[in-house]
C-alpha cells in the first residue's frame, strides 16, 4: 500500500483579522486530518472586572472590550440591567439606539467591506497594496466608514469608545438640527453602499455551501438591532432569558475563547448571513431590491458570499439611519432614572458580526454580583472550523500557498473579531 | 506653517500609553501655541486607529508621531523614522482595531498622497502591554526623554521662524 505524503498548513500570523490567533491544518494526501482555529490571545477576565462595580459603570466599562463595536457591548449591557431594574425607555429614546447601532454597522461594515475583505477577492495582500490600483475605491471605502463614524461621534461623543450609553437612556440627547447635520453624507453612503453591494457581487465566489443553523433576533416588525426575540432556522425561538437553557460554552484546549454550542445540537452560525436569512422580509424595500439586484438567494448558504450580505446591510443601516434622523423628536428627558434592587437581567442584541448576549445579577445596592458576556466571535468559533474543514477538502489537491489563502479568506468570511472573543491569526497546514 | 505633534496609544494598555503621556507632558509644559502664532503649534492625542489618524494630518504642514513600538529586547530604546523618506518597518507598532495601526496609516496615506510635508515618527519601544499594566522603568525614562527633545524642537522652530523677515511667511 503507498503511504499518502502529508502536509500541514499554518498561518503563524493571519492578517486582516482583530485579535491574536492562528490557524492549523493537517492534511493525509488530499484529507483533512485536523483542523484548530487556536485563539492564544489571553483571556481578559472583564467579567471579573465587572464585579463590585455599580450598574451605572458598566456601559462604560463594556464599551473598552472592543474598538470597533464598543456600541454593541454598551447596548446589549444597558438592555440586560434594564430589564433586571424594570427600566421603561422612552420611545425616542429607543430610536436614537437604533441610529447609535446604524453607525456602527456602517463603520464596522466599511472597514470590512472594503479595508479586510475586498483585497482576497482582488488577489491583494492589503489595502494597501490596493490602494495603489485601486484609490478611488479606497477612498470611498474611507469616507464610508467616516459617516458611520460621524453618528457614533455626534451621539457617542467620541468615535471610540463613546461615552454617552447610559442604564435608561443617554446621559445627552442630539437636537434635531445637529442629526439633520449628518443628512447629506448619509444620503451619499447610501448611494455609494448600493454601488458597493452591485460591485461585491460581481466577484467570483468559491461553489460552497454549508448546511448551517442560523441563529438570530427576529422582531415582529424591524430588522433587528436592539430587541426581538432569539430564532432559528431550526426552530429555536425564545427569549433572552433563557438562552444559557439553550446555548453552552465549552472550553477546547486549543483556544483560549470558548467555544458556543447548541445544546443537542452543535455549532450554529450568527452575523449578518444569519440576520439576513431570518429577517430578510424586514429589510428596507430599497434594501431588499438591492439584495435581488445581487442575485442574493434567501437562504445564502454560501459563506463567501457575506461580503454582499454585509454591503446589503450597509445599504439598510444607512436607509435605517435616515429615517430615523427625519422621525426623530428628542426625547422629554433623555434618560429615565433606575433605581437598584437585588435582580438578574439578560438580553442580546446584533453586533455588527452577530447576536452578543450579556447577563447580570445585581445586589440590592446595585453592585454587579456576576456577569456573562458571550460575544459574536465566540458563537462562530466552532463553525468556523467547521466551515474550514469541509472548504480544504474541496481545495485539497492545490498548491499549499493557495490552500493558505483561502483558509484564510473563509476565516474572515466571519470577520472575526478575536480580542472580543477573548477578549491576527497564524495558519499552518500539515500534510502526513 | 503649523505643527500638530500627535500622541498616539491606550492609556490602559501599560507601555503602549507612551505617546499619550508624551502628548499630555508636552501639553503641562505650555509648548502649544494659538492658531495666529507662526508656527501654530498643537498638541493632540489619538488611539492611533489608522484610518482615522489619516484625517488629523490633512491641514498641517509639519506632523510629529509619537507611538510605543513592539518589543524588541531593547525597552525603552527611542527610534526616529522620517516618514517621507523611510518606510516603517512592519510589525514594529502594535496593531490596532482590526489590525489598522500607525504604520498603515502611513504607509496608506503615502500609497494615496496624504502624507504632509514632513512625518517625524518617534518610536518608544514597549515592554509590556497587557491591560491595565503600569508604565515601565524604561518606557518612564524613555518618555521623559522624547519630551525634552521635542520641546527644544518646537522652541528652535520659534526661534528659527523669528528671525525670518515677516516677507518671508507670506511665501
Amino acid at each position: 500500500m503507498t503511504k499518502q505524503p502529508s502536509r500541514t498548513i499554518k498561518v503563524d500570523t493571519l492578517a486582516r483579522v482583530e485579535g491574536e490567533g492562528a490557524l492549523y491544518v493537517k492534511l493525509k494526501g488530499d484529507l483533512v486530518q485536523d483542523v484548530k482555529l487556536k485563539i492564544y490571545e489571553p483571556p481578559r477576565f472583564f467579567e471579573a472586572f465587572l464585579r463590585g462595580r455599580h450598574f451605572s459603570e458598566i456601559p462604560d466599562i463594556v464599551a473598552r472590550i472592543c474598538g470597533i463595536c464598543p456600541i454593541a457591548y454598551q447596548m446589549s449591557a444597558v438592555h440586560a440591567i434594564e430589564r433586571a431594574l424594570g427600566v421603561a425607555i422612552d420611545p425616542s429614546v429607543r430610536m436614537l439606539r437604533r441610529l447609535f447601532y446604524c453607525g456602527e454597522w456602517i463603520e464596522s461594515h466599511a472597514l470590512h467591506v472594503y479595508m479586510l475583505h475586498v483585497p482576497d477577492f482582488l488577489g491583494y495582500s492589503d489595502a494597501i497594496a490596493m490602494a495603489r490600483d485601486h484609490q478611488a475605491v479606497v477612498q470611498q471605502g474611507l469616507r464610508l466608514k467616516k459617516a458611520g463614524n460621524r453618528i457614533v461621534a455626534l451621539m457617542g461623543g467620541r468615535e471610540i469608545h463613546p461615552v454617552s450609553a447610559a442604564v435608561g437612556g443617554f446621559y445627552k440627547a442630539p437636537s434635531k438640527s445637529a442629526l439633520k447635520e449628518l443628512v447629506d453624507e448619509l444620503t451619499w453612503a447610501l448611494d455609494a453602499s448600493l454601488a458597493t453591494a452591485r460591485w461585491v457581487s460581481g466577484f467570483d465566489f468559491p461553489d460552497f455551501e454549508q448546511d448551517y443553523e442560523f441563529v438570530s433576533l427576529s422582531h415582529p416588525n424591524e430588522y433587528p438591532f436592539n430587541e426581538g426575540r432569539i430564532v432559528s432556522n431550526r426552530g429555536l425561538d425564545i427569549d433572552a432569558s433563557e438562552y444559557e437553557d439553550n446555548f453552552t460554552e465549552q472550553h477546547v484546549q486549543h483556544s483560549n475563547a470558548l467555544h458556543s454550542v447548541l445544546r443537542g445540537r452543535g455549532s450554529y452560525m450568527v452575523g449578518p448571513m444569519a440576520r439576513f436569512n431570518l429577517n430578510f422580509d424586514k429589510l428596507s424595500d430599497v434594501a431588499q431590491q438591492a439584495a435581488r439586484d445581487c442575485g442574493l438567494q434567501v437562504p445564502c448558504r454560501n459563506p463567501f458570499r457575506s461580503i454582499v450580505v454585509r454591503a446589503i446591510e450597509l445599504v439598510f443601516a444607512c436607509h435605517e439611519a435616515l429615517r430615523l434622523i427625519h422621525e426623530y423628536e428628542p426625547p422629554a428627558a433623555p434618560r429615565v432614572q433606575a433605581c437598584a434592587r437585588a435582580s438578574t437581567g439578560q438580553a442580546a442584541t446584533e453586533a455588527p458580526r452577530g447576536l452578543l448576549y450579556h447577563h447580570y445579577e445585581l445586589d440590592q445596592d446595585g453592585l454587579i454580583v456576576s456577569a456573562k458576556i458571550i460575544p459574536p466571535t465566540s458563537q462562530n468559533q466552532k463553525r468556523i472550523e467547521e466551515d474550514l474543514w469541509h472548504f480544504v477538502s474541496q481545495v485539497a489537491t492545490r498548491p499549499t500557498d493557495e490552500i493558505t489563502l483561502k483558509c484564510e479568506q473563509a476565516v474572515r468570511n466571519y470577520d472575526p473579531c478575536i480580542s472580543c472573543a477573548t477578549h491576527f491569526l497564524r495558519l499552518h497546514v500539515e500534510r502526513d | 506653517m503649523a505643527l500638530r505633534i500627535i500622541g498616539c496609544g491606550n492609556i490602559d494598555r501599560g507601555d503602549d500609553a507612551a505617546g499619550l503621556l508624551v502628548a499630555r507632558r508636552l501639553h503641562a509644559r505650555g509648548v502649544e501655541t494659538p492658531a495666529v502664532e507662526i508656527p501654530a503649534v498643537e498638541i493632540i492625542e489619538h488611539s492611533g486607529q489608522s484610518l482615522s489618524l489619516m484625517d488629523c494630518w490633512t491641514t498641517f504642514e509639519q506632523v510629529i508621531l509619537v507611538d510605543a513600538t513592539a518589543p524588541s529586547g531593547k525597552p525603552g530604546q527611542v527610534q526616529v523614522w522620517n516618514a517621507l523618506v523611510d518606510k516603517l518597518p512592519e510589525d514594529f507598532f502594535p496593531s490596532s482595531t482590526h489590525a489598522f495601526g500607525v504604520r498603515e496609516a502611513v504607509e496608506l496615506a503615502r500609497t494615496m498622497n496624504r502624507l504632509p510635508q514632513t512625518l517625524l515618527i518617534y518610536g518608544i519601544e514597549g515592554k509590556q502591554f497587557s491591560f491595565a499594566a503600569p508604565l515601565s522603568a524604561e518606557v518612564e525614562h524613555a518618555v521623559a526623554s522624547v519630551v525634552e527633545r521635542l520641546v527644544r524642537h518646537v522652541s528652535d522652530l520659534l526661534i528659527h521662524n523669528s528671525q525670518r523677515s515677516p516677507g518671508d511667511n507670506l511665501s
